[in-house]
């Protein structure tokens, strides 16, 4: 797409156009949820093995995907912002932080949800829950080093370099767990061992998407509060209609 | 030699300086002025390579200093407030390692010879942290009289310390101008170089 | 005068850093005494059942080394920070992640290596068998350097900040993670009968990786923090 993409990395006109498009996610996020919730909790069969529990899993397995996932893409901003040097790349991997951290929360504890029904107890040390608590530490992590530094170059470029170390440590951590867990004979959360019924998999489908669009309308909306607290010492910003109230 | 052209420099949101051209050639030595605050350490410390500008260039012997990395460190010597000694090892030992830092194998005689120069006769082997402040700055400006840099960076070279230090400091700079070396400076005394047209560059 | 060469400077400043650990034992001593305590802590609070216990050893005496070197770690940049040498480290005319690599060596020499020698005598009072410590020993051994070299990025990242030493330990914790499984897995190897030499090396390719990654991600991570 011809596109100049290095206009839209300046801040300034990155707000602009950032607000434009949140709706554009928010309301398909929202409508999407709707359906999603309506066929996982309605729709969607009874499973055979797990009975009506496992409809958690319609929450839990988008989280726990999207909150590997968001912590790529935020790896991804945070070396283009150190490559490159703009501040902007800096400014999204700071707004992505929180969203992924609370999405593996939400894994968390739905996992547990899951868990205590299934197996009896709230927690349960198997491969993948266990290294969704990693994650949540390599989030927390991040975060607490961009607070820690009161310099604002100085905590976007260490925070940067943190989430690119953890980005390459993730495979490490989640083969190692998983051989600790394959040894220890531990238990695994897992679906329904025959094929997913159709209902199920448009469901997922569903609610994964809705998960990531309100992700995206989310930390747009975030970037936007980052680029204000930022900026707020130019001169555009004193120019713009919220502020001069 | 060295030439800086369009340099502005940030700390945090603070615009420190902008538009800053000059240059340096072999033998001259530059003074920075300003009041405090208006950026002369970070100016200093943006020469060395510890902070990147927000524009502009600096350039040494035709090439960008980000690109010549190591090799333009070995010409450079940067003495900034703080004294670069480990409490714990004495002058000598202080001496001969940051000698190696920079690349210089330094016999024991000529650490002692540079030491007694600078004033420490009969204090080189103590533990560094026994010293007064004045001995300390001294320990750390005897790093002057075994480098080889060309450029001298120096970060108020001149607090601590007494009359007498404060001749031979500049004693020593005039010495490093004369074989072709080139000093920039800030400075809150006054620093005189015998026989030498001092050029100066306001920040303010 | 003459100019020195590169390994000199790795010599010199490995030399150095020992020196200086050495005349000041009480910050190496300090970390040897927490070991031991921690270790200590566990019987006391599960209970002195030696069965359990021996079932625990290995996962006790690994993660207090984890917590141990934690601690030490503050002490790789922050005295050279704070009285400027490390500022004059990084305009040395070599290569920076050399010197950090010298600063590492010279970390583990002084605070990872007196832990594996103090392991085995820990051991004992978990009761594990000789073959046992043997491995331990091994796994401690390859371990420790890891630790080291994954914490001084996070010493490098945090430099001079207030957090301290437990942000410190936040941000690396959870990176040691796969050395703690494999070093604790080869020593429970030994009784389970399952393969040691796939743990072990295991841990020894993490070490390879570690030596050729993290000199240079520390000394970007120097750089990030001395700006």
């Amino acid at each position: 797409m011809a596109i100049n993409w290095f206009k839209y990395s300046s801040p300034t006109t990155f707000y602009g156009l950032a607000g434009k498009m949140i709706p554009w996610f928010a309301i398909p996020a929202v409508i999407l949820f709707a359906i999603g919730l309506y066929m996982g909790f309605f729709v969607a069969p009874v499973d055979a093995q797990q009975g009506e529990f496992y409809r958690i899993m319609f929450i839990h397995v988008p989280t726990s995907i999207l909150s590997m996932f968001f912590y790529l893409i935020m790896a991804g901003y945070a070396a283009l912002g150190l490559i490159f040097n703009t501040r902007l790349s800096a400014m999204m991997a700071s707004a992505i932080a929180p969203t992924g951290a609370l999405f593996t929360l939400i894994s968390l504890w739905t996992g547990a949800l899951w868990g205590k029904p299934m197996w009896g107890t709230w927690w349960i040390w198997d491969a993948r829950m266990t290294s969704q608590l990693i994650l949540l530490f390599l989030y927390l992590g991040f975060i607490a080093l961009h607070a820690s530094i009161d310099e604002p170059r100085r905590a976007d470029r260490a925070a940067a370099l943190l989430a690119i170390v953890g980005s390459v440590n993730v495979p490490i951590i989640y083969f190692s767990v998983k051989w600790w867990n394959t040894l220890h004979q531990g238990s695994t959360i897992k679906f329904s061992g025959t094929s997913m019924q159709i209902t199920m998999q448009h469901t997922l489908l569903a609610m994964t998407l809705a998960c990531w669009l309100y992700a995206i309308a989310v930390v747009l909306a975030r970037v936007r509060s980052i680029i204000l607290e930022r900026e707020r010492k130019t001169d555009w910003i004193s120019e713009l209609p919220e502020v001069k109230l | 030699m060295l030439e800086v052209s369009n340099l502005a420099c940030s700390r945090g949101d603070h615009r420190l300086f902008s538009g800053l051209n000059f240059h340096l050639h072999l033998g001259q030595i530059m003074q920075v002025q300003g009041v405090n605050g208006s950026g002369k350490t970070s100016l200093l410390r943006t020469l060395c390579g510890f902070l990147m500008p927000d524009e502009g260039e600096i350039v040494w012997r035709g090439e960008r200093i980000r690109e010549l990395g190591e090799d333009y460190h070995d010409e450079i010597l940067y003495l900034g407030h703080l004294n670069a000694i480990k409490d714990e090892l004495s002058a000598l030992e202080n001496l001969r390692i940051s000698a190696g830092l920079s690349g210089i194998e330094l016999e024991e005689k000529e650490a002692v010879t540079a030491l007694r120069r600078m004033g420490l006769r009969g204090r080189e082997m103590l533990p560094t942290k026994v010293l007064s402040q004045g001995q300390r700055r001294r320990v750390a400006l005897a790093r002057l009289l075994v480098s080889d840099a060309k450029l001298w960076i120096l970060d108020e070279p001149l607090s601590a310390l007494d009359v007498g230090a404060v001749a031979l400091i500049q004693e020593l700079i005039a010495e490093h101008l004369a074989q072709q070396g080139m000093v920039i400076f800030t400075t809150h005394q006054p620093l005189h170089v015998a026989g030498m047209e001092m050029r100066t560059l306001s920040l303010s | 005068m003459k100019k020195s060469t590169m390994l000199g400077l790795l010599v010199l400043v490995i030399r150095r850093d020992l020196v200086l650990a050495m005349r000041r034992r009480a910050d190496v001593l300090t970390t040897l005494i927490f070991f031991v305590m921690v270790v200590s802590l566990f019987p006391m609070g599960v209970g002195p059942e030696m069965d359990m216990l021996r079932k625990m050893a290995a996962g006790v005496l690994w993660v207090a080394a984890l917590l141990a070197s934690m601690l030490s770690l503050g002490r790789l940049f922050s005295a050279d920070y704070l009285d400027g040498t490390l500022e004059q480290m990084m305009l040395a005319p070599q290569s920076l992640s050399m010197l950090v690599l010298g600063k590492m060596a010279a970390h583990w020499m002084s605070s990872g290596l007196p832990l594996v020698l103090m392991a085995p005598v820990l051991g004992l009072q978990f009761d594990m068998s000789v073959r046992a410590l043997g491995v331990l020993i091994v796994s401690l051994l390859l371990g420790t350097p890891i630790l080291s070299m994954v914490g001084a990025i996070g010493a490098a990242l945090t430099l001079g900040l207030r957090g301290g030493g437990v942000l410190l330990s936040l941000l690396v914790l959870p990176l040691c993670i796969p050395v703690l499984i494999f070093g604790t897995g080869a020593v429970e190897a030994v009784s389970s009968g399952l393969s040691i030499a796939s743990h072990l090396s295991l841990l020894g390719a993490l070490l390879v990786l570690a030596l050729v990654f993290t000199p240079w991600v520390t000394a970007q991570a120097l750089r990030i923090s001395m700006e």
